[in-house]
């Protein structure tokens, strides 16, 4: 049942406490900033439990959570993996080597067949844009993005702003720069479509066929986005440093050697002293040590980059909760963000029109806004 | 549905006089107090277990420390809570290892939260004492649980419920008997 689209308005600005209305997390673009301030702030608590010497939970015991890898990942892998159980919550494993999509099944049947299992929540990484999104529509349970193609990677572009947060104290107005292959990286994308809702100016520095034009209207439209060839000049003045794995496995020729590369981009101790004193360096991992960070970086007293990885657990820990742990009738449908909303993403009016879409489109099935 | 308010169960300076009173109780009880601390329960347990300790300040100048617990991760209706839980954060800045903890909430009911709560203490540690302090009993228990320290018990029938107004949270400072009635 879904309550009308004033409806829900009106009751989150009466309780001033902000829910989360979404089934499923596809994408952090069509969030608004007090939705990610409100995720950011429900991963705080789980931030806590990792301090504990007891980690474990049974907050969703009897819930499990399906992990579908059609892509191949550690960390992200692990990381949910590790959300799930410290919550208590039971796994079930699908990874691409070993999967039947090796035998030819398409990925709708392999989700149907997890589906058919009945987990509680899937939590999807594809190569695919648009894959989880398209999964989404298709499954009645909810829908975590962990990685579709060169669209997004949610939880990760939330643990990097908690990290900042963290460490910033507020997201607020940031100059962030980021290097290195800008064109494949979703991460980039999350990045980029949660912190301009605070105002950050962006730099993006890299090669310039890894820096194409079109980025700089991912944002919100006025969103600050330049690009600059130059790693001293994209470096002046930053107060956070993102720096990308060089994922030499999605290009098909290398069209810049490792050495040209390292010359012209690598951050490393020098260039790092163009930045603010204070910078905060991040890297989603893995590191190629040695091609786009140095070692002295990497392990510096600006890296963030193990703290990243403690709340990641953090952030996947209050995505599973939020999604799994409560009765989720009365959420709505999420948006994949793959249609351009004619009106702002993430303005007052993209919301109501939204809600008001969802409303319209009724039971119907094929809908991208249908209600579930 | 309509909500009546039938009776005022304790004013301002009766909430405040019950609390000092409590804050005596649970010093006397406790027989030394090196190992004593308050847990308030979120929310309104937080105010109430603050203002214990500031009496207890009075009280030959006891210092005793205050934690506060989120209990929604321990909850056993989590599945009935629509449409999402909203988590706070617990902060409890001591180890809990041997101490002489006392759990502050304002009303005691069927139990089932101070059943969250402890399960959520022992994810802590092990204290050597664990006991309750409430501002209102109003009985309906589902559990084997009892406090220690209650500032009023009051007989209640299930359709009614009790609203306790604290100035830190509510602007208001009184504890009030409400009742659903069928219009």
């Amino acid at each position: 049942m879904i309550a009308s689209a004033p409806e829900i308005l009106a009751d989150q600005t009466q309780r001033a406490v902000m829910t989360y209305r979404f089934r499923d997390l596809l994408a952090l673009e069509p969030l608004t900033a007090d939705e990610l301030t409100f995720l950011l702030d429900q991963s705080k608590p789980f931030q806590e439990i990792q301090r504990h010497s007891l980690k474990k939970l049974a907050t969703l015991r009897g819930k499990t959570v399906a992990l579908a890898f059609f892509e191949n990942s550690t960390r992200t892998r692990i990381s949910f993996g590790t959300a799930a159980s410290r919550l208590g919550a039971d796994t079930m494993n699908l990874q691409a080597e070993s999967s039947s999509l090796k035998k030819g099944e398409s990925l709708l049947d392999t989700v149907h067949t997890l589906n058919a299992m009945k987990p509680d929540c899937l939590v999807m990484r594809h190569a695919s844009s648009g894959a989880a999104d398209f999964v989404a529509r298709n499954l009645d349970i909810p829908v975590i993005n962990a990685g579709d193609g060169t669209h997004e990677h949610p939880s990760q572009g939330l643990l990097d702003a908690l990290t900042i947060r963290d460490r910033k104290s507020s997201l607020e107005n940031l100059n962030i720069t980021i290097l290195g292959d800008i064109s494949h990286s979703r991460v980039a994308r999350s990045n980029i479509h949660l912190l301009s809702k605070f105002g950050c100016r962006f730099t993006l520095c890299g090669p310039a066929m890894w820096v194409p034009r079109e980025l700089q209207a991912i944002g919100p439209p006025g969103a600050a986005i330049r690009r600059v060839f130059r790693i001293d000049e994209a470096l002046e003045g930053a107060d956070v440093i993102l720096v990308l794995r060089v994922q030499t496995e999605r290009l098909h020729e290398p069209a810049l050697s490792a050495n040209d590369y390292i010359l012209l981009y690598q951050l490393n101790a020098e260039r790092l002293r163009c930045a603010k004193p204070d910078a905060l360096v991040l890297h989603p991992g893995p590191m190629n040590r040695g091609v786009e960070i140095t070692p002295d970086v990497a392990d510096g007293p600006q890296s963030c980059v193990l703290e990243q990885v403690t709340n990641g657990i953090a952030v996947r820990m209050a995505l599973l909760f939020l999604l799994t742990a409560g009765g989720a009738e009365e959420t709505v449908d999420s948006p994949g963000a793959l249609n351009p909303s004619p009106s702002a993403p993430g303005s007052a009016a993209a919301e109501v029109q939204k809600l008001a879409q969802a409303q319209a489109a009724g039971t119907k099935k094929d809908s991208p806004h249908a209600p579930r | 549905m309509r909500i009546v308010e039938k009776a005022q169960l304790m004013s301002a300076p009766e909430i405040d006089r019950t609390l000092q009173r409590l804050a005596h109780q649970i010093v006397e009880k406790s027989g030394g107090t090196k190992h004593l601390a308050l847990i308030g329960i979120r929310r309104r347990g937080v105010p109430l277990a603050q203002r214990i300790a500031k009496a207890m300040r009075g009280i030959d100048g006891l210092d005793v420390p205050v934690g506060t617990l989120d209990i929604t991760l321990y909850r056993d209706d989590l599945s009935k809570v629509a449409p999402q839980a909203v988590l706070q954060s617990s902060d409890i800045p001591f180890g809990v290892d041997h101490m002489d903890l006392v759990l502050v909430d304002d009303v005691l009911y069927t139990g089932r939260t101070i059943r969250a709560a402890m399960n959520g203490l022992f994810d802590l540690g092990r204290p050597s004492r664990v006991s309750l302090c409430v501002l209102i009993d109003r009985g309906h228990r589902e559990m084997p649980i009892e406090a220690q320290f209650i500032g009023r018990s009051v007989q209640t029938s299930p359709t009614e419920i009790i609203e306790v107004r604290l100035r830190e949270i509510d602007n208001e400072e009184r504890v009030v008997l409400v009742d659903r009635t069928e219009p």
